[in-house]
C-alpha cells in the first residue's frame, strides 16, 4: 500500500484552499445572478442552479472535507448510500404531482 | 509494490479481521454521523419538494419575500446571499485552522476557530432576524400571506434545523477552540480533533449549498 494514502497524513497548501474558497464565491454569485436576471428559458435557470449546486458540494466534500484524500472504502460507504436519496426525491416529486392532481379534481382548488 | 485497482482496494479494506476504515474511531463516526445527518436533511429537502408540488396556492416568489429594502431600491434575497457568503467564509477559514492543526501550530489553529465561531455567530444572528421580520409579517408554519400556506412549513423546517445545525456547531467549534488555544491538542501531540470539528462545520456549509440553491433560488 502507499504511505501517503493512510488518511490524515496529507498536508495541503493553503492556496489549494484559497482557490476553493474563490471558486465557491464565484459559483454562488453566478447562481444569485441567474435568479436575479431571471436567465431564461426556465429549465436552463434550473438546471444551471442545480449543477452549480452539486458543483460547490463536490468541491466542499473533496477538499475542505479531504474526501478526494481518504481510501475508497471510506469514499463510497459515504457517497453510494447517498443515491438513496435521489430515489426518495424522485418518488416523493412523482407523488407531488399526484396530489396536486387530486387536490385540483376533488376538491377545485386548496 | 504497484497501487491496487479501487475495487481490490474496497474489497480488500472491508474483507477480512482488520478495521474497515484505517482512521481513528472518532473520525471514523463523525463520517457515519454525517451521511445519517445527510439523510435526515435530504428527507427534508424531498418533503419540501413534494410539498411544493403538491401545494394548488401560487407558491410565493422566494425573491419578494427575502427582499431587502435598501433606501429606496428592493434588492431580491439580498440577506440571504450575505448570510451564503459568511457561511462559505467561515468554511474557508475552518479549512485554514484544520491546516494550522496539521502544522501544530496552537495559535493560529486557535485564531481561525474563534474566526469560524465569530462567522457562524453572524449567520445564526441574520437568521433570527429573518425569522422575525417574517413572523412580523405573518408567516407561519400553516398560513402565509403571500400564497401556498406550504411555504412556511417547508421555509421553519428547513433553515429551523439547518439554523439548529449551525448553533450547535458554534458551540462545538468553541469547545475545540479553547482546547486549542489553552493546549491540550499541544500536549496531547495530536490536532485530529480540530479536523473532527472541521467535517462537521462544512457539512453544515454543504446542507446550506443545496438549501440555497433549492428552497431561495429554485
Amino acid at each position: 500500500m502507499e504511505k501517503e494514502h493512510v488518511s490524515g497524513e496529507q498536508h495541503h497548501p493553503i492556496r489549494v484552499y484559497l482557490v476553493v474558497w474563490g471558486a465557491l464565491f464565484i459559483l454562488s454569485a453566478l447562481s444569485y445572478f441567474l435568479d436575479y436576471f431571471d436567465i431564461h428559458p426556465l429549465w436552463l435557470q434550473r438546471f444551471l442552479i442545480t449543477a452549480f449546486a452539486l458543483i460547490k458540494a463536490a468541491l466542499i466534500a473533496n477538499y475542505f472535507m479531504h474526501l478526494r484524500f481518504e481510501r475508497p472504502a471510506l469514499v463510497y460507504a459515504i457517497v453510494l448510500p447517498l443515491v438513496l436519496l435521489v430515489v426518495l426525491a424522485i418518488f416523493t416529486m412523482g407523488e407531488g404531482d399526484y396530489v396536486a392532481w387530486v387536490r385540483q379534481f376533488f376538491f377545485g382548488s386548496k | 509494490m504497484e497501487k491496487p485497482s479501487t475495487l481490490r482496494e474496497i474489497i480488500t479494506d472491508w474483507a477480512s479481521d482488520q478495521p474497515t476504515f484505517r482512521m481513528s474511531w472518532g473520525k471514523a463516526m463523525m463520517w457515519i454521523f454525517l451521511l445519517s445527518d445527510a439523510f435526515i436533511f435530504g428527507s427534508f429537502l424531498a418533503a419540501y419538494a413534494g410539498a411544493r408540488l403538491a401545494a394548488t396556492g401560487p407558491w410565493p416568489a422566494a425573491e419578494k419575500v427575502f427582499a431587502l429594502h435598501i433606501g429606496h431600491t428592493e434588492v431580491p434575497l439580498l440577506l440571504i446571499a450575505i448570510m451564503t457568503f459568511v457561511l462559505i467564509s467561515s468554511s474557508g477559514t475552518m479549512a485554514l485552522a484544520v491546516t494550522y492543526g496539521y502544522q501544530k501550530n496552537r495559535t493560529k489553529t486557535g485564531l481561525f476557530l474563534m474566526l469560524t465561531v465569530l462567522l457562524g455567530l453572524t449567520f445564526v444572528g441574520m437568521q433570527v432576524f429573518e425569522w422575525t421580520k417574517l413572523i412580523h409579517e405573518g408567516f407561519r408554519p400553516w398560513e402565509n400571506p403571500m400564497g401556498a400556506p406550504q411555504f412556511g412549513a417547508s421555509f421553519f423546517m428547513l433553515t429551523g434545523f439547518h439554523g439548529m445545525h449551525v448553533t450547535a456547531g458554534v458551540i462545538y467549534l468553541l469547545i475545540v477552540a479553547i482546547k486549542a488555544l489553552r493546549g491540550v491538542y499541544d500536549r496531547l501531540g495530536d490536532y485530529q480533533n480540530v479536523e473532527i470539528a472541521g467535517l462537521y462545520w462544512h457539512f453544515v456549509d454543504l446542507v446550506w449549498v443545496f438549501i440555497f440553491a433549492f428552497f431561495y433560488l429554485l
